[in-house]
């Protein structure tokens, strides 16, 4: 990893060889364009290095790395937090893809230490037990990317403003449900369409209501689509699932405890994996459904006592 | 009808791309749609979850016949990994298509925090004198390329832009930028 200092901006320059200027790491180009390079494909949640390996054998673009599966977080209770370093660098060990984990909302110097261990993605995540209950991490000051949940476009507007990379819908981790993910992905996409079709005047509404910085606002009029690419999260627990995600305006799928809480982990990975890339085909839909064994058991909305969706502010 | 491997990766930003320089280009997942072009993109993403794709939906059989007839092939990254003669730091089971001869090792300039952009003059473009913007993230390093490849850039003695026959790869991310004179080089190269 790199031994120079960081600016404010969490960019640093390096001398280099045969180039015109330096090279310079860290820039918002650079960071979202890991995300660009994650589309289409599947992030999935592991626990330890054996199920990195299987996750990556059936096809993962990246894994989370972190020491329980939001369905055991849920069940356990008690504060969350980032995960132990020595269980990150081993998962780091174990496959060559990009490998994520999460420091809890606010908690920067948790957000210190994973860009230490050299991870490829921080997910300021509210399935961790919030560490400031104002404030989220200054995503800017660091080389490493962010990415953050969102329930609705205000939320992940502020989250790009304060310099995430890449946003995905919350839904409701460890549930097994996927009807929070969807209201949220409806929610975001629906407002982006409507954003598009308002004039200069309600713009400035739109930014108000969505408590957004009105730049952002605008930039999406202009373009039609979110600054950083958009994926789906929480309570996703089927190939058809994924495939509604995708279908609904995601651009890739976090699977958090719907893999690792099935009876039969390895075929449902691939699964989802063949699910996302061809999230448009139905009969490949059907045939990668066939015989996957029992999903996660799930839980009802009406049924949990934490939201997880509502931390983050 | 310019393809665009979309299995996994950064496929819509290279569509994006070749449209803005005219061409009609298409997502390709399916062995028909490959049959459809008469050229392929192979995009950045992660080479182990493309190539296992390659392989359950089909594809892999007909693109290794299609670059057999000398078909070309843009290959950023992942692409230029996919294409490749030799991997090093692979996993395992890793197999790459030998298309130009080179040999590359993965995520050698280090990870996403080592992730930069650059600068580079490229004789072969559009005005040449115009800088292009190099995006490299968690790139391959080109370790290794035969005589009979042309060299188009480099950073720090390695390789970065590679040309053979009618393969062109690249380490760093053309269509991360709008700055589309690698694609016109590519799409003139074959008209």
């Amino acid at each position: 990893m790199s031994q120079h200092g960081v600016s404010q901006d969490g960019t640093t320059q390096h001398g280099t060889e045969g180039s015109t200027k330096p090279r310079t790491d860290g820039t918002i180009r650079v960071k979202r364009g890991l995300a660009e390079m994650l589309k289409g494909g599947v992030i999935m949640d592991v626990v330890t290095a054996e199920q990195a390996r299987i996750a990556e054998d059936a096809g993962a673009v990246a894994v989370m790395a972190l020491e329980r599966v939001p369905a055991d977080i849920r069940a356990d209770g008690g504060v969350a937090r980032m995960s132990d370093p020595e269980m990150i660098e081993s998962i780091k060990d174990a496959v060559t893809i990009p490998v994520m984990a999460k420091a809890r909302i606010g908690h920067f110097v948790e957000a210190q230490i994973l860009q230490a261990l050299g991870v490829d993605y921080i997910d300021e995540s509210e399935v961790l037990t919030p560490a400031d209950e104002t404030h989220h991490i200054d995503k800017f000051a660091f080389t490493v990317p962010f990415v953050c949940g969102a329930t609705n476009l205000g939320e992940a507007l502020r989250r790009i403003g304060e310099g995430a990379c890449l946003i995905r819908s919350k839904g409701e981790a460890g549930t097994g449900n996927v009807v929070e993910a969807v209201r949220h992905l409806r929610s975001i996409v629906g407002d982006i369409r409507k954003i598009t079709q308002a004039d200069e005047a309600e713009l400035f509404q739109w930014a108000k209501q969505l408590q957004a910085p009105l730049p952002l606002v605008q930039e999406i009029a202009d373009t039609g689509k979110l600054q950083v690419p958009l994926f789906c999260a929480g309570g996703l627990a089927t190939p058809a699932d994924a495939a509604l995600a995708m279908q609904l305006g995601a651009e890739s799928v976090f699977v958090g405890s719907g893999i690792f809480k099935s009876t039969d982990p390895a075929p449902r990975a691939k699964a989802i994996v063949e699910a996302t890339t061809n999230y448009n085909d139905p009969e490949i839909l059907a045939k990668v459904s066939r015989g996957l064994g029992t999903p996660m058991t799930g839980i009802d909305m009406d049924d949990i006592d934490v939201r997880l969706a509502d931390r983050g502010w | 009808m310019i393809g665009v491997l979309a299995l996994q990766g950064a496929f819509a930003r290279h569509v994006e791309a070749l449209e803005r320089c005219g061409a009609e280009a298409m997502e390709v997942r399916r062995p028909d749609q490959l049959e459809q072009c008469r050229a392929l993109v192979v995009p950045g993403g992660e080479s182990t979850t493309m190539a296992k794709l390659l392989l359950t939906f089909d594809l892999d059989r007909p693109l290794r016949r299609r670059l057999a007839e000398s078909m070309p092939v843009f290959g950023t990254c992942a692409g230029m990994i996919m294409l490749a003669r030799g991997v090093t730091d692979g996993r395992p089971d890793q197999y790459s298509y030998g298309a130009i001869d080179i040999d590359v090792r993965r995520n050698a300039y280090g990870r996403q925090i080592d992730s930069f952009e650059i600068d580079l003059s490229i004789k072969e473009l559009d005005e040449p004198e115009r800088p292009f913007t190099a995006v490299f993230i968690r790139a391959p390093l080109v370790e290794r390329a035969g005589a009979e490849v042309d060299i188009l850039a480099e950073v720090d003695g390695h390789p970065v832009l590679c040309r053979q026959g009618r393969i062109l790869v690249s380490s760093f991310h053309p269509e991360l930028t709008d700055d589309d004179r690698l694609h016109r080089l590519f799409l003139d190269s074959i008209s």
